[in-house]
This record gives C-alpha cells, structure tokens and sequence, in this order.
C-alpha cells in the first residue's frame, strides 16, 4: 500500500467478489453496483444494488443505512436510514423504494447503471410472522408501502395470505401493487381523489377482513392516522400488530441515541431506539408521532 | 513488523486507536472485531437513570452534524449489571466514561465504578451542554481541579479527563487536572453550537444547543494538543474529526499518544479497523518500527525557510 496524498476518508467497504473476513457477522459495510435507478412515478425512484452475497441476509422490516453522494458538490455528512425493498438471492440484488425528498435522497436520486454506492447493513429487527397465522393484513402509505412491501415474500415463504391495503393521494402514485400481487397477495387501493382513504372507509374494509377471518395480524408503517386506527381495531378485536417507525438516525448500531420515539410499555411511557430496539415495533407499544 | 503499541501510566493499548464516548458500544460487534481496537470506551454513565434530550438530538450543517443526546442511560446499577459485562467479553480494556452533577456525586461515582472489570475511569467533565457548575466542570480551572482531585481520591484505577474546546484558556485547565491527579488527558470534546432552521424558525435540535463534529474541527482541537502537550507531562489521547490514519499520524506528531474516534465510524463502521490497518502500512512504508517514534515528533525547531530571516527583521 502506498499514501499518496490525499483528504478521502478511510473506506474498506466488502466490494462484490472481495472475500468476505467476517461471514458469520450479522451486519456489513459494502459497496455495490448500481444495477437500475428509474423513477417509478414523478417523487419515487426504485433502485437495484448488486451486491456481495453477504448483504442478501436481509430480511423483511430490515434497513440498509446508505452513503449518499452528494447533489450539490457539498458533503452529505450522515447516512440515510432505507428499508429493504426486495432481496433477489438469486441475482445478488438488494432493491430500494425511495422518495427524492432532501438532500440524501436527491444525491441518490443522481445514481445510475455501474456506479458504486456504499451501503451499511442490514441493521435491526425486522416484521416476524408467528406460527399460528394463516392470514395477515397490510396496510400503507406513501413511502410505508417501500418498507411492507417485503412482508409478501416473507409471508409467500411461509405460506401465509396477505391482504394488502395501497392507500395514496391518487391512483397514479400507487406504489408496489404489483410486486404484492405477484406473490399473491390481495390488494385493495384507497385513494384521497375518491375519499376511499378516508379513516372510515378503510375502518370498514378492516372490519370487513376481521369478520372474514383473514386478519391474524395487522401490518403498518408511514401514517400516523392508520396506525391509530389499527391500534384501535387491534385492540377492540385482540388483533396483534406490528409497525416499522422512522426517525433520524446516525450510528445505526444502538450506541448513540439519535433516533429515540416514545413507547408505551406496561403502562409506562418511555423511549427505544428505532436503529437497533426496532425499525419494527409491537403495534400497542407505538405512541405515535 | 510494526509495535503499534502504546503506553498511558500503566494501561498498555495494542493500538492507539480507540472509539470516542458516545459514538460507540459494543453492539459495533455486529460489524467490526472489537478485539482490534486499542480500548473499549463506554458511553459517559450518570448515576440516575435518565432519558436524555427530546427530539430531533442531531441536525446536519455545511461543515458537519451538531447534536445533543442528554446522556441517556439506565443508571449505574443497570450499567454495572449488564453493561460491563458485555464490555468483558472483549480483550481491550474497558474505560468507563462518567459524568454527574456535583462534585461529591462525581467522586462517589468513580469509586463505584472502581470494579475489577472496569480498567480506567473517564471523568467527561466537559458535557458542552451542561452548565460550568454542573457537569460542565471543564469550563474552569479551579472546578476542574476540585472535581478531579476529589474524584484522585476516591479512586485507584487510571483517572482520564477529557477535556471541553470550549473553555477560554484549556492549557491553565490541563495543568489544573494535572496537578489534582489526572493520568491521561482527553482532548476534546464537542464544540457548543446551534443551528436555527429557516423555514420554521426554530432551532433545529429539541435541545437547542449541541455539540459541532466535525472533521474540519481536526485542526483546532490539534492545535489544543499541540498546546497542552508542551505544558504538561502526562499522555494525552486526541480526539476530534479523525478520519483517516494520517490523522492519527498528525494527533501523534503534536504530542498525543493515543486518538479516540466518532463521526468516522459513523460514516463508515468498519472505519476504525481500517485505520488501524492504514497506520501499520504507513509506519512500514516509511521504516517506523514503533509507533511511539511519533509521538510529539513534530519538527518545529528547525524550520528553515528563505523568507524567515527577512519576515522577523520586520520592515
Ligand atoms: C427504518 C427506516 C426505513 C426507511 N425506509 C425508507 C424507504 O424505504 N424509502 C424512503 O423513501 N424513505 C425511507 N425512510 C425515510 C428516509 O430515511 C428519509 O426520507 C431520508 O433520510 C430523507 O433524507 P433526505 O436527505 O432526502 O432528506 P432531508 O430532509 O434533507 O434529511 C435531513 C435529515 O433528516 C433525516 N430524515 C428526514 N426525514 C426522515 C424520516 N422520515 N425518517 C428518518 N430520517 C429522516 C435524514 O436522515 C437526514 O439526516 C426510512 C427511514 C427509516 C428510519
Ligand atoms: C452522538 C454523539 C454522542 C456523544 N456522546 C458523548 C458522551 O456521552 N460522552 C463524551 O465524553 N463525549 C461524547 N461525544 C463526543 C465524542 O466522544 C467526541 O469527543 C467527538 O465526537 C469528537 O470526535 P470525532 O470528531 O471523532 O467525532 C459524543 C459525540 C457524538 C457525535
């Protein structure tokens, strides 16, 4: 090795084909190849990372924290917290639905075929399906439906039926409808332009699946109100739950704090950390945002 | 062969580098061999249990991220239980990071903390948002000096002090934790800011205030080395926007004898063993059989250069 001068920072990042020193470590740094970043609809692009195998242990409600590049020549000093998409084991790809917002997400957004891009994961804990579930009940929104969306390849793995709630502005921003129908999910989409997706509306589709036997468990992430509202059938009705919660996020492992939200648990209000106690929480823990 | 080891009083490090409080624990096990590193340093433990700041704890600017966590913990008796024992699991010794409001408590905690497990007590009395007469001790010289000679006098274990960038003058305060006992010197901790969004109005931290990291920092808290370690006689750990090993390189040649690391291993987990690899390589590269060579091994006494005898001769 020879030290050239130089300001880049330090990055010894798993590239494909490098081996691996740590297999059995659940977690990696690596840099993959970015196969596809095409828009999806005019705010949300879909990305596909090729990948060293060791990134393909993710799992459904996991997140990768991605190195951004820059849109604007300026550093982008922290990571960004991304679900999972999809896990494609057969073609060493990791996928990400993301919505171009601030920064991060607009350098992203500048990614195209071949270039490199540092991804860190996968980190925390993830949805779990119990044993005696046949059928489960997800429902989201906007940016939600990036991180439910790989519930139906865990759930088509355990045999187990979804119904998939889409709820959007309007029907062009429907996201991720046909990657649940192709693995067999039943999807019902709700939009704001026909007052489909209205909290009353939707408590009655719920109300309809429980009545019908096909909600064991309820799924939820990216809206407060729908949380709420499954917090509340899920109780009336002894349905358990789970939600993914965001939060801004820095180290990702646990150890620095940033990204707390309030939990209820045994009656007592307190705080868990989203990086590593979650993404993925206990439906009636979640207080809220 | 390069010996990457160095010396603090007696505790022997295999390497200089070190995560910072705070921007580490032992869940970096997921991803990183916690047995590379140089020490295992705790994140600063108060004796109360306490949930820490309110929301957002960290926003990013131009120059780097200011945050403001609140030291959040479960307590001393959660941390003695159930932290330390995962620290133990791991070879490098373990400095516990401590911080509390008095004086007295500060002592009292140390000798709490004294137990077999624990190998150095880190007296954080520079928390930049905690008030000079509580916490914050490092604001001051007279404050710094009862607070670490108390602290000398409840406990036996290696007493480290890190110190505030905040503070007027950080030589006289240095000195003052010297003087009290201190064996190691940390340098330093995060600069007191504040970022106010535009759009709301607001301060863009739940706290206000926070602490500026930043590796454009590297340069003053070096220059805050570079100070101290001419003016006292115990080893000093630099820390502050180390983000490669020629930083380590540059903290030794001021005079540090070790570096402690946070925001590179934010950005990149596996930063610290790279750097531990990167400095091994430069030391061979260039014959350096110790790395203790480096230590304080700036040439700054024999700076030839043909403008200096007409720029002291003045016009
Ligand atoms: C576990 C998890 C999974 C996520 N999955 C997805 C996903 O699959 N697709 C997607 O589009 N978005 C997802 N998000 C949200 C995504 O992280 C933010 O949209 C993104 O960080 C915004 O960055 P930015 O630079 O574009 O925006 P900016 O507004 O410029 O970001 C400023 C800061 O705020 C943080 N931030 C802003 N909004 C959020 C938010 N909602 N959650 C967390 N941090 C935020 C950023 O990390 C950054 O530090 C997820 C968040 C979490 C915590
Ligand atoms: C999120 C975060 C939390 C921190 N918490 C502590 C702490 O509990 N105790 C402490 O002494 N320093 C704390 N620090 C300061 C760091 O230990 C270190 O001094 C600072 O980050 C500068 O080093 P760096 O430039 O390598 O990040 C914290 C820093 C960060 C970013």
């Amino acid at each position: 090795m020879s030290f050239e001068p130089s300001d880049k920072y330090t990055d010894s990042a798993l590239r494909i084909g490098d081996t691996d020193p740590y297999p059995q470590r659940l977690v990696g740094e690596f840099i993959g190849t970015v196969v596809s970043n095409d828009w999806v609809n005019p705010e949300y692009k879909h990305l596909i990372l090729k990948v060293h195998p060791h990134a393909l242990k993710a799992y459904a409600g996991q997140m990768f924290h991605l190195l951004c590049p820059s849109p604007d020549g300026a550093e982008v000093w922290m990571r960004r917290p991304m679900s999972v998409y999809r896990v494609d084991r057969t073609e060493g790809q990791v996928e990400f639905l993301y919505k171009t917002e601030g920064r991060g997400t607009r350098g992203m957004a500048k990614l195209g075929p071949g270039d490199d891009f540092n991804i860190a994961g996968p980190l925390g804990h993830g949805f779990k399906l119990e044993p005696g579930w046949k059928n489960i009940v997800v429902l989201g929104r906007g940016v939600g439906l990036a991180t439910l969306a790989p519930l139906s390849q865990l759930a088509a793995e355990h045999g187990v039926g979804v119904t998939a709630i889409l709820s959007a502005r309007n029907p062009d921003v429907v996201m991720s409808k046909e990657l649940f129908e192709e693995l067999g999910a039943k999807t019902i989409t709700v939009v704001d332009t026909d007052n489909s997706s209205a909290v009353e509306n939707v408590e009655t589709i719920l109300e309809d699946l429980i009545a019908k036997g096909k909600a064991d468990a309820f799924f939820t992430c990216g809206s407060n109100r729908l949380l709420k509202l499954m917090q509340r059938l899920g109780e009336k009705h002894h349905v358990p739950g789970q939600v993914a919660m965001e939060q801004i996020m820095v180290c990702g492992f646990g150890a620095c704090y940033v990204c707390m939200r309030t939990f209820k648990v045994d009656g007592k209000l307190t705080l868990k950390r989203v990086c590593r106690d979650g993404p993925v929480f206990n439906m009636q823990e979640a207080v809220g945002w | 062969m390069v010996d990457l080891s160095v010396k603090i009083g007696a505790i022997t490090l295999q390497n200089p580098v070190q995560p910072a409080s705070g921007a580490f624990s032992w869940e970096y096990n997921d991803v990183i061999d916690l047995n590379r590193l140089g020490a295992l340093v705790a994140k600063t433990i108060c004796r109360e249990p306490r949930l820490g700041n309110p929301t957002p704890r960290m926003a990013e600017t131009e120059a780097g991220i200011i945050q403001s966590i609140g030291l959040p913990g479960k307590g001393i008796e959660y941390f003695l239980d159930h932290i330390v024992p995962e620290y133990a699991k791991f070879k490098p010794p373990l400095v516990v990071s401590v911080n509390a409001e008095t004086i007295e408590d500060f002592a009292a905690l140390a000798e709490e903390l004294s137990v077999p497990d624990v190998d150095v007590i880190e007296a954080n009395i520079s928390c930049p948002t905690r008030n000079q007469t509580g916490g914050n001790f490092a604001m001051h010289e007279d404050y710094t000096r009862d607070c670490i000679r108390a602290i000398r006098a409840k406990t036996t274990k290696p007493l480290w002090v890190k110190l505030s960038p905040n503070a007027g003058d950080i030589v006289s305060i240095a000195k003052a934790a010297e003087e009290a006992g201190a064996d190691c010197l940390v340098i330093a901790n995060t600069f007191l800011s504040l970022k106010i969004r535009t759009d709301n109005f607001r301060p863009a931290l739940g706290n206000k205030f926070g602490g500026l990291v930043s590796p454009a920092l590297k340069p003053i808290v070096l220059r805050m080395v570079y100070q101290v370690a001419k003016a006292v006689k115990i080893p000093i750990i630099g820390i502050g926007g180390v983000t490669k090993a020629e930083d380590v390189v540059e903290y030794m040649l001021a005079g540090a004898t070790a570096v402690g690391i946070g925001y590179a291993g934010f950005r990149n987990p596996t930063a610290l063993i790279t750097i531990i690899d990167d400095l091994e390589a430069w030391c061979n590269e260039r014959g350096i059989k110790k790395v203790t060579e480096l230590i304080g091994a700036v040439r700054d006494d024999d700076m030839e250069m043909d403008t200096l005898v007409a720029a002291s001769a003045g016009v």
